[in-house]
């Protein structure tokens, strides 16, 4: 799937819904990700956005990113501001209010938006079996409010409300599996995707996007700034996430898991964790620790897609 | 020909939404509102009001919801009280600076702690100054009429602002009421369809929310201002307009017997009943009494305030809701302040009481007036007077 790449912008519209000029940092890799996955998802769609780097890099007054209908309004509600468009939609449709055939409706928010603030509305939408999107961009921590830890952030990584420090690991709690909170809601389609795997995640936005009901996406987006990664290394950064093992690409469709690609032999979490500054306090034992939990993971992960 | 029933209130609101063809309901239970969005479930149900009932799982998403129903261009209702009301409130806020339409009904309930099922004030004055127009409503006739010139006012171009009706919980939400329900003929004459300019729409993008640096927000706050105060203009040709058509007029404040009356009590809300019963008596004793009832509460109708009260030596204001450790009632606030810069004025008296369901009679009433005027005339240590507080 790696050589693969060098086709993309053959297979990919040139047509930008996210468009450059917007304020992301250089080497964001989550402003990658929501242009790419804008460019799978089309024209014929309303996005709403939580509050959270991707809305504040895009929409300052009076300047706009999206050429595409787009509203933020608040940090924890987006899969309910989602709910009552995709019922308004619904509804308009069905008493010939309104005709807008087929437009889907994307909710987008960052990791904290998602997993912390942001999830008994996220929960009641997938439960309520919304037609609808949500894709949630994590780059593992509050990045716009300054790097502070959110439960999606990796067990040790040092944030500013994490830090490590002469009697902390940084943070001390392992990631939490968001995926599989989405799936458990017996949702029709979950998938965890990279912009560093661009066909996959191409394939898996078109399939989400296909699914009558609710569909949840899972994107990793690494953040130079909060992970304090080389910005030239994003790309490269978000493939080691996959091939280590610590980001496994899967997909699960109606309760059936399936992974994305073949990794007979995981890559050394060392050649990830070495390369990112929130990292470099971890210990030889701390490493060691993250591999053993990292191989026990993607082999329960592994028995699931059997 | 309106059609006369016997109903329970919230009922009837349920009514008027279904008459109005709301496209989606988003709502959360709450004491005492449950009925009026348990009547919009079962309207749903059984096919009789083509909508979209979104069962949320908080206020918060359901006035989040709202939004997202409303910025599609869907006609949108919710209704809340006390605690589902604070849990909304950021949500209020962005729902009228980003002029969503969207009607709730507030069947007014005290704020914990301790918790309080009960009426009162507390719920609308915290979210005061939320941006959103707000009426007060006495009996279930106003609810019926309001309900309606609510979609009206929200939804016309020049306003597209979220108001909320305020009806006492339980003293008003759960009476059952002679009612006038108009037709739905009658209904589609006088509300015309939702059309919000701008809404989402894949056809004609258009990017809504977008944060303000420092050098435009206060010109957002402004214009928002603008808007707000500007909508009365609306509301009071759709109360006239609603007047010749149904035969029932409405004004931002009323006026009960206060034509050239010494003596003026100010209420708002269902409470103003049992005040007009307490002037009549005091009136047949002679006492130069008369009542004035504040309708509309934003945006506030500082000039009728003024006309009505300008005669008067003493106005006695009943508020039910404190501002603890504040000047009191929030409402005697504000009637202060719009009387502080006008000559000559009565003297302000300011009375809480009513508070948590606690109800006030006739002869509290009759009580509140007379020491009011005792106030009035003595002086008093206090900033205001809590009413029927038991030692
Ligand atoms: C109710 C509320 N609490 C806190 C905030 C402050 N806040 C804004 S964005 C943000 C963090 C966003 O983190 P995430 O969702 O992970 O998105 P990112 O910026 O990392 O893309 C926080 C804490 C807020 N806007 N609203
Ligand atoms: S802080 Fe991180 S996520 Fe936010 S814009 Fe910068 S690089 Fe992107
Ligand atoms: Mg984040």
């Amino acid at each position: 799937m790696d050589k693969q790449t060098v086709y993309i912008p053959r297979l990919a519209s040139t047509k930008e819904r996210f468009a450059p000029g917007h304020r992301a940092c250089i080497g964001c890799g989550e402003a990658l990700a929501v242009r790419l996955v804008c460019k799978a998802l089309g024209d014929n769609v309303i996005i709403a956005n939580a509050t959270g780097c991707m809305e504040i890099v895009s929409s300052q007054l009076p300047y706009t990113s999206w050429t595409v209908p787009w509203i933020h309004t608040l940090f924890e509600n987006t899969a309910a501001v989602a709910s009552g468009m995709e019922s308004g939609l619904k509804a308009m449709n069905r008493k010939g209010v309104k005709s807008l055939p087929g437009v889907k409706v994307v909710a987008m928010a960052g990791d904290g938006g998602t997993s912390d603030i942001g999830l008994q509305a996220l929960s009641g939408a997938l439960e309520r079996g919304h037609n609808f999107l949500y894709v949630c961009f994590d780059n593992e921590a509050y990045m716009n409010t300054g790097i502070q830890r959110s439960s999606s952030t990796p067990y040790g990584a040092s944030t500013t409300t994490s830090p490590a420090g002469k009697v902390s690991v940084g943070k001390f709690s392992w990631k939490k599996n968001m995926p599989a909170i989405a799936v458990a809601h017996n949702v029709p389609y979950v998938a965890t995707a990279s912009p560093s795997y661009f066909k996959d995640l191409f394939s898996k936005v078109k399939k989400a996007v296909a699914v009558n009901g609710p569909a949840y996406l899972h994107v990793l987006s690494v953040c130079p700034v909060g992970w304090r990664s080389a910005p030239e290394l994003s790309v490269r950064m978000g493939r080691l996430a996959v091939q280590t093992g610590m980001f496994p690409l899967y997909e699960v469709e109606n309760g059936k898991y399936k992974l994305s690609m073949d990794l007979p032999k995981l890559r050394p979490v060392a050649d990830y964790l070495k390369l990112q500054g929130r990292f470099r306090h971890l210990t030889q034992d701390m490493i060691q620790e993250i591999q053993r939990r990292v191989n026990e993971e993607y082999a329960k992960l592994k028995e699931k897609a059997a | 020909m309106a059609i006369k029933v016997g109903m329970e209130v919230s009922v009837a609101m349920g009514e008027m939404v279904k008459l109005a063809s709301a496209d989606v309901i988003a709502a959360y239970p709450i004491t005492p509102q449950t009925h009026i969005v348990e009547h919009l479930a079962e309207l749903v149900a059984d096919g009789e009001l083509d909508a979209e009932f979104i069962a949320v799982e908080s206020e918060h998403s359901a006035m989040s919801a709202c939004l997202g129903s409303a910025a599609v261009g869907a006609r949108t209702f919710t209704a809340s009280a006390g605690q589902g009301l604070e849990l909304m409130h950021e949500v209020l806020y962005v729902a009228s600076a980003m002029r969503l339409p969207i009607v709730m009904a507030v069947a007014n309930r005290a704020l914990s702690a301790p918790l309080s099922v009960w009426g009162d004030h507390s719920d609308v004055m915290a979210v005061r100054d939320t941006g959103w127009i707000q009426m007060f409503t006495e009996n279930g006739q106003e609810v019926v009429d309001n309900t309606l010139c609510a979609f009206r006012i929200a939804e016309h171009p020049r306003v597209l602002l979220p108001l909320m009706v305020h009806l006492d919980g339980f003293h008003l939400s759960h009476m059952i009421e002679p009612l006038l329900l108009p037709e739905q003929s009658e209904v589609d004459r006088f509300l015309p369809p939702n059309s919000y300019p701008l809404s989402l729409d894949p056809a004609r993008p258009v990017t809504m929310g977008d944060f303000a640096p420092p050098v435009i927000y206060t010109e957002t706050k402004w214009a928002q201002e603008v808007n707000l105060r500007a909508s009365k203009e609306v509301i009071l040709d759709c109360w006239k307009e609603f007047g010749d058509a149904f035969g029932r007029y409405y004004s931002p404040v009323e006026s009960y017997h206060s034509e050239g009356a010494r003596v003026l009590l100010l209420t708002m809300g269902s409470f103003s009943e049992t005040a007009m019963l307490a002037v009549d008596s005091l009136r047949s004793q002679g006492v130069d009494v008369g009542l004035v009832r504040l309708r509309l509460w934003r945006p506030f109708p500082f000039d009728e305030l003024r006309q009505a009260v300008k005669e008067a030596e003493v106005l006695i204001v009943l508020d039910r809701a404190l501002s603890v450790g504040g000047p009191g009632g929030p409402v005697c606030s504000e009637v202060k302040a719009a009387l502080y810069q006008v000559e000559p004025r009565p003297k302000v008296v300011s009375f809480v009481g009513g508070l948590g369901g606690r109800d006030i009679t006739v002869s509290g009433f009759e009580e509140i007036i007379k020491r009011g005027m005792d106030i009035a005339e003595k002086g008093s240590a206090s900033e205001f007077e809590m009413f029927g507080v038991r030692e």
